[in-house]
């Protein structure tokens, strides 16, 4: 069993969650056996990927073998510097969340907790593979795999309101999925195979008006998840579900596999030059600096806090989108590391939100007066986090910003870096209010004790955001595979910034 | 023996439902276990000489020792046998899971149905497998008898649709039979490969375009293609279970590769061929778009399966209609997979204890507690149908969609994708109330009740026929290029 699991560790790794879903499913009769698979799983999981990580920073791939799944095309996982940073961070924090899921389940005392469980794992699965997908296809399967494994999670609460929210979210992800698969069809009739590149897989010559037509497409399919305005609307709508869903899946799983998967197509299935010689970078960049700002600004109508966060998260995620979209080593460094960052980051304040509804029942803004002087662990962690989502140096949102800023002025287009400045203008303005009133306002109303299943975990991944903002290579590098990511796929022409 | 494996694909359900009566006088579960036994072994036969033509080449079969042209030849190659195993393993299925249904009927109606229910599998095998278009009419029209008595049996209702069905059926092969007569009039021979040879010698006239155009549109109305379909809604909804579950996989998917044999193996690559594709090509985004479309408006679930089957017929006729060789992989490809998904998801509807005459999606409500391995099964084909990855239907759809693009025709391509999305609608309305709207009638708990789970006869074969729609979508480049790349016309 463990030679197996040693001789093929990229599929080793998608298929220990996705035997753990099968398993849960088998023992949900006995929720302590139930829980053990997933720890047990997860921190195999891990270990696995961890595992990878010498020969990934070292320069070198982990690559599996190639099954194939229709003549010429085959299913093919890859570890490289970028699919590791997105699988290093989906790993850890579905262990960080399992945790979490087990008391904020529990003290809520939902019902279903199989399917949730067994859910949660194949999200997990998806995710890794599509983070080690090596080709168009492997990618696909995964992308769908994780839409489908999330349907029933934002559907958990079985309300009408759930139902409503999880049938927006099938319409929305679905039909994107459409999109991307026209487009993966037609890149494998120029490209047989479809297999990743850094620095682009198209043959040269490829007339620009395919090139348009083949990146909106991708961009439709990838920019559902991504949530790129306007196609963000299912996000805030699949708030209905569990706090700990939101927060794995909407601060990580799915909405970084939208992220991803543009930073994916830009950097290895185009190739920044060609998208810059067609002028296709300039409608991602404008699609993210409208997408930073209105959603910046939307989230000050929303007092529901998950629901802030739904919009704040849709502003982040478009950070990421802008890296792209700028295109130099150091943006793209920026951007890759935002993933790490702001999942970290995001998961934290979801992780808090849930924990304030469990111990309170309260979810609305205005009702969280003085709460931070009866949950000190919790609203400190949510204060941290809030100062590093608005990108306060010491704070690793600090860092991504700095990167993605510096590739914008070297290619001349300040207009971005005063997107950025006013967009962690607007982060304090929505967020840090929450803070002052938590803890510089009386409190009222009873609230229950903080229990340590919950605060553990969120006091965790705060602490590693903090780390991560103070050295940002700590533990695992994740700034070093950024980097080593940006340089593979740019080529080293234009290095800058923060080594 | 093994030299007539394959005449004995054919005999073996064909003899058993001559006996099989007689045997029920004496004992009603001997006549049970002869059928399951017939279609179990014309299994083993069509894949064991299925076998023997992808090592050897084609297995020309001469019955009678007579050679053809004169004789009646019976033809194993990769698309014939192909399809031969498919309508024997769905046979054997389904003669398995009409268990529990032959039971509740006497003894006499018992042996009845499963005589019926055996030479509809001999037509259909027959079809598959012969080389002579005369005789491909006589069993299509076996298969149609057989199918109306089955249909029938479902009750009133189930005798007047069957009725209609019957007359629309008869005309349908009338057209066939005509068309051929045209055919033999131009060249005096019935045998396939000889008459595809003279065809080329005929110089094209009006005769041959009638002929064809009656084959075509002959087959088509079996096929149910739009806006053929009119007989099959209600003859599929009111009849038995097992009846719908085998009909709605394989009746139409042979009708389909008859049309594959005649269209790109018999008759002569030309303009009333170009043409009647050209024709079908429209045909089929319609049957696309509106089996789709009635398929969302339907409200019980085995009414809206019929349509969602006229809208994936109309995959396989554009496939057909595009004819080139990832188009053709697609076609193929989705006739074994959606007979396998739309078997299994009649099945499992099929399998679920009644509540309401008509099979309302209300009714579905909680199901997945009542019958958790049905419904996994029931989810599974019905992501097939859909198209999602990683089940039977993506892939035929990956090659469909390859097979627009390298003809450039984009306007399919987004056909297929609407389609897909409809799919998605009307096929998530049903896994909501499945899964997610608790059974007024039960406890909502983590267990699953155990009040009437299906009968394990009922289970297996649903199983088995979900695990295929992933198997075929998992391991479709073994399929692909083992069989199917070899069953392609020569383009």
């Amino acid at each position: 069993m463990l030679a197996l699991l040693g001789a093929d560790r990229p599929l080793a790794a998608v298929l220990v969650s996705l035997a753990a879903a099968a398993l849960i499913r088998l023992v949900g009769r006995w929720p302590t056996v139930r829980e053990a698979c997933t720890f047990g799983a997860g921190i195999v999981k891990l270990g696995l990927v961890l595992s990878m990580l010498p020969t990934v920073l070292d320069g070198g791939v982990v690559e599996s073998a190639r099954l194939t799944l229709i003549p010429g095309v085959t299913l093919h996982l890859r570890a490289d510097p970028l699919g590791m940073l997105f699988a290093l961070v989906a790993s850890t924090l579905w262990l960080v969340t399992s945790v979490y899921s087990v008391g904020y389940m529990r003290a809520g005392r939902y019902p279903n907790q199989t399917g949730y469980f067994a859910s949660f794992a194949l999200c997990v699965s998806a995710t890794i593979g599509l983070a080690f997908a090596a080709n168009l296809l492997t990618f696909f399967l995964f992308y769908e795999l994780l839409t489908l494994a999330t349907y029933p999670l934002v559907a958990h609460n079985r309300t009408p309101e759930a139902r409503a929210g999880s049938r927006k979210y099938l319409v929305y992800t679905l039909t994107a999925g459409q999109a991307l698969l026209l487009a993966i069809v037609w890149a494998h009739s120029l490209v047989p195979g479809g297999e990743f590149r850094p620095g682009g897989m198209l043959p040269a010559g490829v007339p620009s008006g395919t090139v348009w037509g083949l990146f909106g497409l991708f961009v439709l399919g990838l920019g559902v998840k991504a949530a790129i305005m306007p196609l963000h609307g299912w996000l805030p709508a699949a708030m209905v579900a569990p706090t700990p869903v939101s927060a794995l899946l909407h601060a990580v799983a799915v909405v970084k596999a939208g992220a991803f998967g543009i930073l994916r197509v830009v950097g290895y299935v185009f190739g920044v030059d060609v998208l810059r010689d067609v002028g296709a970078d300039t409608l991602l960049a404008g699609l993210a600096t409208t997408t930073i700002i209105f959603a910046s600004l939307r989230a000050f109508r929303e007092t529901h806090l998950k629901r802030r966060m739904a919009y704040s998260t849709i502003a982040q995620l478009s950070y990421i989108v802008l890296g792209a979209a700028v295109g130099s080593v150091a943006a793209l460094a920026g951007a890759m590391f935002h993933i790490a960052a702001h999942g970290f980051i995001k998961i934290t304040l979801f992780m808090c939100a849930g924990a304030i509804y469990t111990e309170s029942h309260r979810d609305d803004i205005r009702q969280l007066a003085g709460i931070g002087r009866q949950m000190p662990i919790t609203m400190g962690a949510f204060a941290l986090a809030s100062a590093g989502l608005a990108g306060m140096p010491l704070l690793p949102g600090f860092i991504s910003k700095w990167n993605i800023g510096l590739g914008a002025m070297s290619t001349g287009s300040w207009v971005f870096v005063v997107v950025l400045v006013g967009s962690g203008l607007l982060n304090v303005s929505y967020l840090f209010p929450i803070v002052y009133d938590a803890f510089f306002r009386a409190p009222h109303g009873t609230v229950s004790p903080e229990r340590p299943s919950l605060t553990v975990p969120l006091a965790a991944t705060a602490l590693v955001a903090l780390l991560l903002g103070i050295a940002p290579n700590i533990g695992v590098g994740f700034y070093r595979l950024a980097w080593s990511a940006a340089t593979s796929v740019v080529g080293g022409a234009d290095a800058g910034g923060l080594p | 023996m093994t030299q007539h494996l394959p005449i004995l694909i054919v005999l073996c359900p064909l003899a058993a439902a001559l006996v099989v009566p007689l045997v029920a006088r004496v004992s009603a579960r001997a006549a049970r276990a002869l059928t399951m036994l017939a279609t179990l072994s014309s299994l083993v036969c069509a894949v064991a000489a299925l076998r023997v033509a992808l090592r050897e080449g084609d297995w020309h079969y001469h019955l009678g020792g007579w050679a053809p042209p004169w004789g009646i030849e019976y033809v194993v190659d990769p698309l014939g046998g192909g399809m031969a195993v498919i309508v024997a393993l769905l046979a054997t299925l389904v003669s398995l899971y009409a268990g529990p249904h032959v039971r509740g009927l006497s003894s006499l109606r018992g042996a009845a149905f499963d005589s019926l229910f055996l030479l509809l599998t001999t037509g259909l095998l027959g079809i598959a497998l012969t080389g002579d278009l005369f005789n491909l009419y006589v069993f299509l029209e076996v298969s149609s008898l057989a199918a109306y008595a089955l249909l029938a049996s479902g009750g009133e209702r189930a005798v007047v649709a069957t009725f209609r069905y019957a007359l629309i059926g008869t005309i349908a092969a009338s057209f066939y039979l005509l068309g051929l007569g045209y055919l033999y009039a131009l060249t005096g021979t019935l045998n396939m490969a000889d008459l595809a040879i003279q065809l080329e010698a005929v110089p094209p006239g009006s005769a041959m375009t009638v002929g064809i155009v009656l084959l075509v549109v002959g087959l088509a109305i079996k096929m149910a293609v739009f806006p053929l379909h009119g007989w099959m809604p209600d003859a599929y909804t009111y009849a038995p279970p097992p009846v719908t579950m085998f009909i709605a996989a394989v009746m139409s998917k042979v009708s389909a590769y008859a049309l594959i044999r005649v269209l790109f193996f018999v008759l002569p690559a030309g303009d009333a061929v170009e043409t009647a594709r050209a024709v079908l090509s429209w045909v089929a985004v319609g049957g696309v778009l509106a089996g789709s479309i009635l398929a969302l408006a339907q409200t019980d679930v085995r009414r809206m399966l019929v349509y969602s089957s006229v809208g994936q017929m109309g995959y396989i006729v554009l496939g057909l209609s595009i004819g080139n060789a990832a188009a053709l992989t697609g076609a193929l490809l989705h006739v074994v997979g959606h007979a396998a998904a739309k078997g299994c998801l009649f099945g499992a509807i099929g399998s679920l204890p009644r509540q309401t005459v008509q099979a309302e999606i209300g009714g579905l409500a909680g199901a997945a507690r009542r019958a958790p391995l049905a419904m996994a099964a029931f989810t599974i084909a019905a992501l097939s149908l859909v198209g999602l990855p990683p089940t039977a239907g993506f892939f035929s759809k990956w090659y469909l969609l390859r097979g627009a693009l390298d003809a450039d025709a984009w306007l399919f391509a987004v056909v297929l994708l609407v389609s897909s999305l409809l799919g998605a609608v009307y096929f998530f309305r049903v896994l909501e109330q499945v899964y997610f709207v608790p059974d007024p009638s039960a406890p909502d708990t983590d267990v699953p009740s155990p009040a009437s789970p299906p009968s394990w006869r009922m289970v297996v074969p649903v199983l088995t026929l979900g695990a295929a729609v992933l198997l075929i979508g998992l391991f479709n480049g073994v399929l692909v290029s083992s069989v199917i790349q070899h069953a392609l016309p020569e383009l």
